[in-house]
Formats: C-alpha cells, structure tokens, sequence
C-alpha cells in the first residue's frame, strides 16, 4: 500500500472502506507530517492532534460497525475563514485573536457528517484579501514547489496543504479567485461552483454577492466527492440555492452522448476568450495552457473563439463591489461584542478607532477604506451603481459565450507563483493579476483550475475551465478526462 | 383643507411611526420578540453578529406589511430591496441595519380620521420593513454602559406620513387612528409603553402660500399627549426664532415631558452618511400576487368599510359610525348591544357618552367594560318601552357600572326609578296642576309656548321625575287642547 500522504480523498476513503487502513492510522500519519514540515511551510494556524485521534476513533468505530459514509474516516482541513465549534477561528486576523464560534460552519457541518476528519484550521489572507497569502496576520504560507514563492490566496494554506501532501483534500473560499489562483500555483485542483450552491453560513463573510466555498483536492475526482457533501441547500442562508443534493462524483463520470474511449470529450465545444490570451500573458503560461488545450482537443474537444470583452472592467468592478461588501461586513468587528479591544481608550470612538486599527492589518484597511469611499455619498451612483450595470454586462458576456460553446477555458493567472515580497509595494499591480479569475466571480458561475504544466523555474501552471451556472457536473468530467490522460495533478513538489 | 393660523404662520406637519410587528419571531433570526426577558436572553448568534451568521427574512413580518398596505390602500410592491443602513453604535450589532431605502414594500396609500367633526386625510409615502436596534443601559454597570440585544432584530414597519397635518391636535389624531389600525389588524399589541408603537414628528412653520419652512423632527414620543404637547411647543419655540431674525436649522429635538420643552440633539451638518445599499444577503423580496390575495382573504373587515356599513344599514350619523369603529373591541361591543336588539343610534350614544367617559376617566379597555353590551341593551330596552326614563337609566347604568348591582329591573325595582305611564294616575296630577296654576294655563293659551314647559316642570315634580315625560306632554296638550 501507498503511504498515506500519496493518497488522494478517493483512495484514502476506499482504503478505510475496506479496513486496509484505519482513520486514526492516516490521521496519525498525516499529523507527523504535519509536525515535521509545517513550521517551513505555515499552512496551518491550528492543529488538533487530540481532536483529530479522537474523531478518527470514532469514524473508525462507525466503519467497524458498517455505518460508514463516503468519506467517513478521511482526514482534511478547514480554512481558517470557516467558523469552528471545537477550534479557534479567525480568519487570518488579529481582530479574532482568541475567537471561538459557538457553532460550525454549515459547510463544515457537512463535512463533519460526512464522517470527515477535521486535522486542523488553515492559513490564510486576513478576512480573505489577498492573492499571495502574505497579508496573514500571522504569518505567510509557503509554496512547497519553492519556499521561496507565494502558494496564491487567499485560501494559500489550503492550497499549500494539499500540495505538500499534509491533508488529501481541504476547504477554501473564492471571492475572486482565491481557490482557483493558489490551486493553480501549488499545481492542485479546485473548484469553485456557481454562487449559491454551497451555503455561506459560518464563512466569515468578505464580499457577500461573491463569496463561495469549494474543496481543493489533488484530483477532479476528489473534488467531485468533497462537493457532494459540502454542498446543497441551507435554511440559514438566504442566496442558497434550493435544489435537491447533487452527486458530483456521478456526474463527473457520466458518459457524454457521442463519446468514446478514446474521446470522452467528443462534442464538447471549449470557447477560448481572446481577452483571456492577451500579448502580455507570460510565456510559460501561455505554453502550459496551449498543451492543456491540445490535450483536451485530443480527447475530442473543439476549440471555439469567444470574446469576453469586457473582461478588463472585471479589475475595477470587483475592486469596487468587493471593497463596499467587505466595508459594511467587517463593521461588526468593533470591539463591543466579540474579538479584540483596545486595552486603553478615551470614550466609545477611541475604543472604536484604536480597536479597529489594531486588529486589522493594511489590506484590510484599505479595502475598507475604498469601501466606505466609493458607497459615501455623492459616489454611489458613479461607482457603485456603474459597478453593478457592469457586472450585469460582464454576465451578459458570458451568456453570448455559451451560445457558442459549453466550457470557457483560459489561464488562471497572467504568471506562475511569484517571489515572496515582491508586489507588496504596489497593491493595484497585485489586482492586475486577478483579471482572469474575477469575470467568471462577478458573474456567479462555476470555475476550475486545473494542473496542466509547470512553467519558470518548475512552478506549477494551472488551466481554467469555466461552466455555465449549474454546470458543475460538466466541468468536473471534461477535468476528469483530462486527469485520466495526463499526470500532472499527481505530481508532488520535491523535498517533501 | 383650511388650516387655522398660529400667529400667523401654517404649521406643517409629517409623521414616522415605527410599528413593532406581533411576529412570534425576529425579523432575521429565530430568536423570539416577547418583551420583558432578562438581558440578552433572547439573542442568537445572528442577533449578536457573531462571525459567518447571515440573515433569513420572516415572512410572517411580510405578511404584516401586506396586511397594512391593504388596508390604507397602498400598492403592494411585487419587488422590493432590503438594504444596509451602516453606521457604529454598540447597540447596533452588525454595524449596519438593515432597512429598506430605495424600494420599500409599501408604496402610498392614506389614512382617513376626524377631528372634532371634521374629516381629514393624510396620505402616506410608504411603509417599509426593518429590524430594531438593541438598547444602550447607561444605569447601574459602575460608570460602564450594558447592553441589551432582546430587542435587536425585532421587526418594525415604518410608516411615514406626506406632510398632510396642520396643527398637533390632527398629528396626534392621525397617530391614534394608525395605532387603532395596526391594533384592529392584528399586526402590532399597540403597547406604547413598551415602544411597540413609536411616533417622530416633522415640525415645520411658514406663512400661508410660502414654500415648506425648515423642518427639525421630534424623535420618540410615546404618549399622544406628548405628541400634542411637543408639537406646540416646538411650533412656537420656531416662530419665536423666524421673529427674532433666526433661521430654523434642520435638527433631531427631543421633548422633555417634565419640562415640557424640547431640545436639539444633533443637527444635520453632524449626521451621518448611511452609506446605503442593497444588502447582498438578502435577494429582492417578491410579493407573488396570490400572496397578496391570501392576505385580502384573511383581512378583518377593515373599520373604514365597517364604518360605511354601520352608516348605511344601521342610520348612524357619519361621525358616530367612525366613533363606532375607532377599535376592533368597540365595533365588537357595538354589534354585540345591537344583535341583543337595542337601537342603534342608542347604543352609539351610550359608547360615546357614558362609557366613554367612565373608561378614559379609568384607563380602562371596552371589552372589559364592567357593563357589557348585553346589559347595556337590557338598559336601552327598558328606555325604549319606557319604564324608565333617561335620567333614571344613568342612575341605573352607575349602579351597574359601579358593580352595586348586576341585574337592570332589579336595579329599577330597588330604586324606586320605574316612570309613571299610567294615563289614569297622570291625568289626575295633570288635573290637579292645572288647578294650582292658573297663571300658567292662561299664559299658554295666550300664546306663550314657556308656559307649557313650566307646566310639564311641576307635574314631573308632583311625580318626583317618575311620570313618562313623553305621556305628559301628551296629555297636557290634549287638555290644554
């Protein structure tokens, strides 16, 4: 047998089905990796060994007894954004220094039930603002293809957990792209579906009209069984979508009509944007996404030429939505109730002004900032208001896309991981990085990054796939036939 | 509309009424609303703000806007937005609350009342749905204020009134008739008291024909006497200021009952920019027409209807009819005296007169009224088939009411207050004034009409006021023929 780290969500689970591997077994394994390789790597901000053994005892008593679920036994990890009855949260911040929610996020409730086994809470951009992981409040993960790289953000432990092989599969959020970029940094897979089909409820809220969770996982597979469970409707969460439970992972496997062995894909039209292949996309990525798509013509693909147009107006967009979301939701992290206070203060604004501009860090405070600005009065309509007909527009696009073809594919990101540091003067150079990600965000639609290459020195390139809105089960099939022809995603970083 | 002066200036007023709605629960949260609960006991997660919670719209405090746009005869918006109204105070758990701005759910209608005799109406700009703070306690914590997230998240309706008023005595009848319209449709207990139903009051002055004056708001008075009270001082405290050369500011005031001022407690170049928009939590609530129709169908008779109802069928006067519906209870009260077969207009005479005036001496509520309209028509049966006369019946209902008694004709019997209607007994008396008055008798047929009442004076004196009025006069004429 593989040693457990090796092993993705379907094997781990398979394992345990059949008693070759007990939970406690690979959680205990997976936690001397963690102890051996994660003070370099800082993808957790809290492990719970004791928790964990005690969890995987019992997930090993319900196999035992012929209760098992799916995924009853697997060991993975929640980012720290999710809110956690039996550990700490707080979401990258200082501000939630000491916090301890008092329920579970419905997504990790799911989970929980599932028979998952949480290891710990996982690394991330403070209250999710960041591409690069570097605005944790306590400190930055590390890419495990190059320490000396950013694994991406905001969900940058997430992804670095899986990459460096700690957890098989893991939990993130995508506001703009902060699955799909660290996903396609670390050379994993993930997958942020439509808005609404995951519930928000215990996810610290950064930009409400486009948070979304989803699992990030080595595997399409993995990620089509991890969604299944996290996923569905939720009374507590009035933009879910209600619609039955989804089987993910069977819809991942179902034969399209006219394929073959050979060609899975036959029929499917994948739209290449023009706006999405731009004179300055770096070289590498280029190449590495080019080969991606020659992979899937040769599974039976047709490329198609689409136009986004508006697809340079995504970055001014979503730095304006996001930041008036984000302005009024971290309003309630004032000192009176919960998280930090300021130990000395004058009157009611002194505790406020101190509380806040201790517990939060730059990033945050200048989102906040825009915020507050562009909704302020005599603003509203000129950037606000201009922000929302936008995004009905960037929408519209992508509707007159999907006439033409069934998937959208393109890179995730202009460049591979860059070097830690380096960007951290200039905020709006960072945004520009976003451009591919944050169109498929505003519209609401589902989106996938996908390893398909490594490009400058050896880092990982990821493909992005686009659906239409429910299509999920569309995208992880055309991911998953890409996955059986290639090994890419089974590639682990050397060194660890 | 004319509108009397105030020493020379037309007063204009508007009003915002923010009505706590009877839902069982919050507005966003499951947390129930009862009133009275140790601090914070009933605050959830949701209501305390805690990280990752998010808000669920009630639907039963829709139904309650729905039932109120229906009856003052507002659109029922299909769509409407909520959205956050951000600023800081720590009674304010998210930082925002969430309101409705742009698109609120009920879009126009009036609301029609009297004043003395008059009929006035003032129409609406809109009612919308929103969720009430928490309260600041700045007693007793040692110097440090607590606070109290109970009420956090209870729904409101705010109703806000076109500037239709024009002195504090419409504004506080406008208000009473709102209150009277929740309480009667059942989506608010009207418990002033408790802050369920809350009145800010826009004052401004100008003289006839000039544009609107600056406005200041009154904000949270609870008793309509204050209401009266505060408007005319402030209406005068702002007629003295445009005298003396000043010009008014807009500012929120608050009125001090024991002073009986009020004061300015921001003006507007201190208040703050909301920073509203539409709150990405929540979709656009879409009122289907069939929930509107369900809600027609589940409606109480409105009192306008009832009102036109009691004028056509029952005879009643205009007035008396509005009086007759100025609650659920007293409509109730009203049919009830009227299906136990007492004359209409009679019962609305004794709502209005006897019992009116014992209850608001009593505070106290007319369906518990120590004579009930059962009893009350026993007593209007026995004017009608005239054992008693009037004055005799409000001895009798004093018995009742007192609670001396509880049966009418034992009331009578024991009291001695049955009238005379024998014709035998009375044409005797009649005889025998006649003969004492002479003076009298040859003064009314000279033409004095005076003459007569003297007359019918000392024959109801001979019979200690028990001789049927309507029987002596009768007679009289018939002998003085």
């Amino acid at each position: 047998m593989k040693p457990v780290h090796d092993m993705g969500v379907a094997e781990l689970a398979a394992a345990l089905k059949t008693r070759a591997l007990s939970s406690r077994e690979a959680v205990q394994a997976l936690l001397d990796r963690i102890a051996t390789h994660d003070r370099a790597l800082g993808a957790f901000l809290h492990v719970d060994a004791e928790g964990a053994l005690v969890r995987a005892a019992a997930a090993d008593a319900a196999l035992a007894a012929g209760n098992g679920g799916a995924l009853t036994g697997v060991p993975l990890a929640h980012k720290d954004i999710y809110v956690t009855a039996d550990m700490p949260t707080t979401a990258g911040s200082k501000m939630l220094d000491g916090y301890r929610s008092p329920f579970d996020a419905t997504v990790v409730a799911r989970l929980n039930t599932a028979g998952t086994v949480s290891l710990g809470k996982l690394n991330c951009d403070e209250f999710a603002m960041g591409s690069a992981n570097e605005n944790s409040a306590w400190f930055p993960a590390h890419n495990p293809w190059d320490v000396g790289r950013v694994p991406g953000g905001s969900s940058g432990g997430s992804a670095v957990a899986v990459a460096a092989r700690l957890v098989p599969g893991v939990t993130g959020t995508d506001t703009g792209g902060s699955i799909r970029q660290p996903a396609s940094f670390t050379g994993i897979t993930g997958i942020k579906p439509t808005y609404g089909v995951c519930s928000r409820y215990g996810m610290i809220a950064f930009a409400s009209s486009l948070d979304q969770a989803g699992p990030m996982a080595r595997s399409a597979e993995d990620c089509a069984l991890l969604l299944s469970a996290m996923s569905g409707f939720d009374e507590r969460d009035a933009t879910s979508v209600q619609q039955p439970p989804q089987d993910f992972h069977a819809q991942m496997l179902a034969a399209r009509e006219g394929a073959s062995a050979g060609r899975p894909l036959a029929g499917l039209r994948i739209g290449l944007p023009r706006e999405f292949f731009p004179a300055g996309l770096s070289a590498d990525v280029n190449a590495a996404v080019r080969a991606g798509l020659a992979e899937l013509e040769k599974l039976g693909a047709t490329l198609v030429d689409v136009s986004l147009p508006r697809t340079e107006l995504a970055i001014p967009v979503y730095y304006i939505i996001a930041p008036a979301e984000a302005s009024s939701n971290l309003s309630r992290f004032d000192g009176v109730k919960f998280g930090h206070r300021a130990a000395q203060y004058d009157d009611l604004l002194d505790m406020y002004k101190k509380t806040r501009a201790e517990g939060f860090g730059t990033e945050v405070k200048r989102r906040i900032m825009i915020g507050t600005y562009v909704l302020s009065h005599g603003y509203y309509d000129a950037y606000y208001l201009q922000a929302q007909k936008l995004r009905r527009m960037i929408a519209d696009d992508f509707q007159q896309c999907f006439t033409q073809c069934d998937l959208i594919a393109g890179p995730v990101a202009p460049t591979v991981a860059w070097k830690q540091g380096e960007g951290k003067d200039d905020p709006t150079q960072a945004y520009l990085a976003d451009i591919f990600t944050l169109p498929g965000s505003l519209a609401g639609l589902p989106g996938m990054s996908v390893p398909v290459g490594a490009g400058e020195g050896g880092m990982p390139v990821g493909l992005q796939l686009i659906a239409n809105y429910f299509k999920e089960g569309q995208l992880l099939h055309a991911a998953h036939a890409l996955q059986q022809a290639t090994d890419w995603h089974q590639r682990a970083p050397a060194g660890i | 509309m004319t509108s009397k002066l105030i020493r020379g200036y037309e007063v204009v007023i508007g009003l915002e009424n923010h009505v706590q709605l009877s839902t069982q629960s919050k507005i966003f949260s499951g947390s129930s609303t009862a009133f009275g609960a140790a601090p914070n006991t009933q605050a959830s997660p949701v209501d305390l703000a805690l990280p990752g919670t998010l808000p669920v719209l009630n639907r039963a405090a829709v139904e309650r806007a729905i039932r109120f746009g229906l009856a003052v005869g507002a659109k029922v918006a299909p769509l409407s937005i909520f959205a956050r109204k951000n600023y800081f105070y720590p009674d304010l758990p998210k930082g925002y609350q969430i309101s409705q701005f742009e698109i609120p759910v009920v879009q126009g209608g009036a609301v029609e009342f009297f004043v003395g005799d008059v009929r006035h109406k003032v129409n609406l700009t809109r009612a919308h749905l929103e969720e009430d703070a928490g309260k600041s306690l700045h007693e007793d914590y040692h110097g440090q204020s607590g606070i109290d997230l109970n009420r956090a998240g209870t729904p409101l309706l705010e109703i806000v009134s076109e500037p239709d008023m024009r002195s504090g005595a419409e504004a506080a009848e406008y208000a009473k008739t709102l209150h009277a319209l929740v309480m009667w449709l059942g989506i608010c207990d009207g418990n002033m008291q408790e802050g369920s139903f809350r009145c800010d009051v826009n004052v401004s002055v100008r003289k006839p024909g000039e544009p609107f004056g600056t406005r200041r708001e009154i904000k949270n008075l609870n008793s309509f006497r204050y209401l009266v009270d505060a408007v005319n001082y402030e209406v005068n405290w702002q007629i003295d200021e445009i005298e003396d050369g000043r010009k008014i500011q807009q500012a929120t005031v608050l009125y001090n009952p024991d002073t009986g001022e009020t004061r300015a407690m921001r003006s507007k170049e201190d208040s703050a920019d909301y920073r509203y928009f539409p709150d990405p939590d929540l979709p656009p609530l879409v009122i289907a027409p069939e929930w509107v129709e369900r809600v027609k169908g589940e409606m109480p008779e409105l009192p306008a209807v009832m009102a036109a109802r009691f004028e056509s069928a029952d005879g009643l006067p205009a007035y008396d009819a509005t009086m007759m519906t100025q609650s659920l209870a007293t409509a109730r009260y009203y049919e009830a005296a009227k299906a136990a077969g007492a004359t209409p207009k009679l019962v609305a005479n004794w709502v209005m007169g006897e019992i009116s005036k014992r209850l608001n001496a009593s505070g106290g509520e007319i369906d518990a009224a120590p004579v009930g309209p059962e009893l009350l028509a026993r007593l209007i049966a026995r004017i009608a088939d005239g054992t008693i006369s009037n004055n005799a019946a409000k001895q009798v209902f004093e018995a009742l009411w007192s609670g001396e008694a509880g049966d009418v004709d034992a009331v009578i019997e024991a009291k001695g207050l049955k009238q005379v209607s024998d014709t035998g007994a009375i044409e005797a008396i009649l005889d025998e004034v006649l003969a004492a008055n002479p003076k009298s008798v040859d003064e009314y047929r000279a033409g004095k009409d005076k003459a007569f009442n003297a007359l019918v004076g000392q024959a109801m004196k001979a019979t200690k006021g028990k001789a049927n009025p309507a029987l002596v006069n009768e007679l009289l004429k018939k002998k003085l023929g």
